[in-house]
């Protein structure tokens, strides 16, 4: 027997919205039209939590939420945005900025990435902690796709949406902390992969320029993620 | 004439950058008329002086900070200024000029001086300043109260933050600009 789900009324950003228990703050939040920004979340692949771009604050709960991975509760009061909050997404983009190399202006992506847009929505004007400049390969022995580690932020879009939407769990993370990154296979070269099948899904719903299409310039890498809710909705995948 | 008393004093300078943010401040075009009777340009590309004058008001700095005379210059034209606008991604974050921090000095000089010379192969250190390690935003090497992010800022940009300044107010550029706008 299924479990009861409750209909459950909660007040974001005061506005009085009903959600299900069983679905999130920022579900509920979006379906009313209420902007909460994301970068590792994606509709369509099961939540992550990790990148922490949608804390928000709930009444009687003494730290920050990721709105993405908490559920809506009977009574509760959540607010998106204070002072508190901006200053987090713009640490929090500072860091990831600062983390990689991200050269704006030579990228495949400009003007198509959501982390560009993202630092400017949040108002993250210049990154206050120091460069650290690392060393990255980029991988381009694929022959249509190209991965450059030095704009990657560790969302995990690749490696869930390889695993649970094509099924060839091609990705993964290596190593922990400031040193993790992503492999394909057992850390092979992607082109030398025995898995990946070239469908291409990995890169539609790669946020920044790091998973491309070979043979795109300066700003042409413009990302197609219709497919994500189309496929959900033929396989019958909700949430 | 208007009188040069109630004009802000404004020194530019472009250091490592490609000189395409101050293409992009002159592309306000007629506009620049509007700014006129509030300032008075007394440094930089644009005005043929050697020394850096004092009490200047507004800095412009377009550029990263890459080698010995860059940050000499930013540190002379902090200590003489009020308010200082990092002008440009390669002043805000470092852009291009930065894309050779990673790959580290020795192996650009032994590219940029060995592999790819055919004749005098040499490191020149006579009359050039001297590389820093790493090339920096502007903000690593000095205080900088004013960020202007793009690659070149569009001229709207740079005209909508100049205007707000002359009139008093400290505008957010984000508003009209981003990293590689
Ligand atoms: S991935 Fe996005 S933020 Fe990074 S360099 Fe490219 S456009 Fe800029
Ligand atoms: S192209 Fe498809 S199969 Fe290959 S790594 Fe990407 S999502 Fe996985
Ligand atoms: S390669 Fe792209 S999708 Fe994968 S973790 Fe990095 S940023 Fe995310």
């Amino acid at each position: 027997m299924s479990k009861v789900i409750r209909v459950v009324t909660l007040t974001i950003d005061d506005q009085e919205v009903t959600g299900r228990e069983d679905e999130t703050i920022l579900t509920v939040a979006r379906q009313h039209d209420i902007d909460i920004p994301t970068l590792c979340f994606l509709e369509g692949l099961s939540g992550w939590g990790s990148c922490r771009i949608c804390l928000v604050a709930v009444e009687g709960v003494p730290k920050l939420l990721p709105a993405c991975m908490t559920y809506c509760s009977e009574g509760m009061v959540v607010h998106t945005e204070n002072e508190q909050i901006k200053a987090y997404r713009k640490s929090i983009l500072e860091l990831l900025f600062s983390e990689r190399n991200h050269i704006c202006s030579v990228c495949v992506s400009n003007g198509a990435c959501e982390l560009q847009a993202l630092a400017q929505k949040c108002g993250m004007d210049h990154v206050s902690l120091p460069y650290r400049f690392p060393s990255y390969e980029v991988d381009s022995s694929h022959n249509l796709f190209r991965n450059d580690h030095n704009r990657c932020v560790l969302c995990t879009r690749c490696i869930r949406v390889c695993d649970e939407i094509e099924g060839a769990h091609v990705w993964d993370l290596a190593d922990r902390g400031i040193n993790a990154h992503v492999i394909s296979d057992l850390n092979a070269p992607w082109g030398d992969s025995e898995t990946c099948t070239n469908c291409g899904k990995c890169v539609q719903v790669c946020p920044t320029g790091a998973l491309v299409q070979k043979g795109t310039a300066v700003a042409e890498m413009h990302k197609r993620r219709a497919f994500l809710p189309y496929l959900n909705a033929m396989r019958g995948n909700h949430g | 004439m208007s009188d040069t008393a109630t004009k802000i004093k404004v020194a530019t300078i472009w250091i490592d950058g490609c000189s395409g943010c101050h293409m992009s401040f002159l592309d306000i075009d007629e506009r620049i008329l509007e700014l006129a009777p509030h300032i008075d340009m007394v440094y930089g590309p644009l005005v043929d002086l050697k020394e850096i004058p004092e009490g200047l008001d507004l800095v412009i700095v377009e550029g990263a900070v890459a080698n010995d005379a860059d940050l000499h210059h930013v540190l002379e034209l902090r200590k003489k200024s009020k308010f200082m606008i990092a002008l440009g991604d390669c002043a805000v974050s470092g852009n291009v000029p930065s894309m050779r921090n990673p790959i580290g000095q020795k192996d650009c000089f032994e590219r940029a001086y060995f592999e790819n010379a055919d004749t005098g192969q040499q490191i020149p250190t006579n009359g050039v300043p001297a590389l820093l390690k790493n090339a920096i935003p502007v903000h690593q090497a000095v205080k900088v109260d004013l960020f202007i992010q793009g690659c070149p800022p569009p001229a709207d940009a740079i005209f909508f933050v100049l205007s707000e300044l002359v009139a008093g107010r400290v505008p957010d550029p984000t508003k009209v600009t981003r990293f590689g706008a």
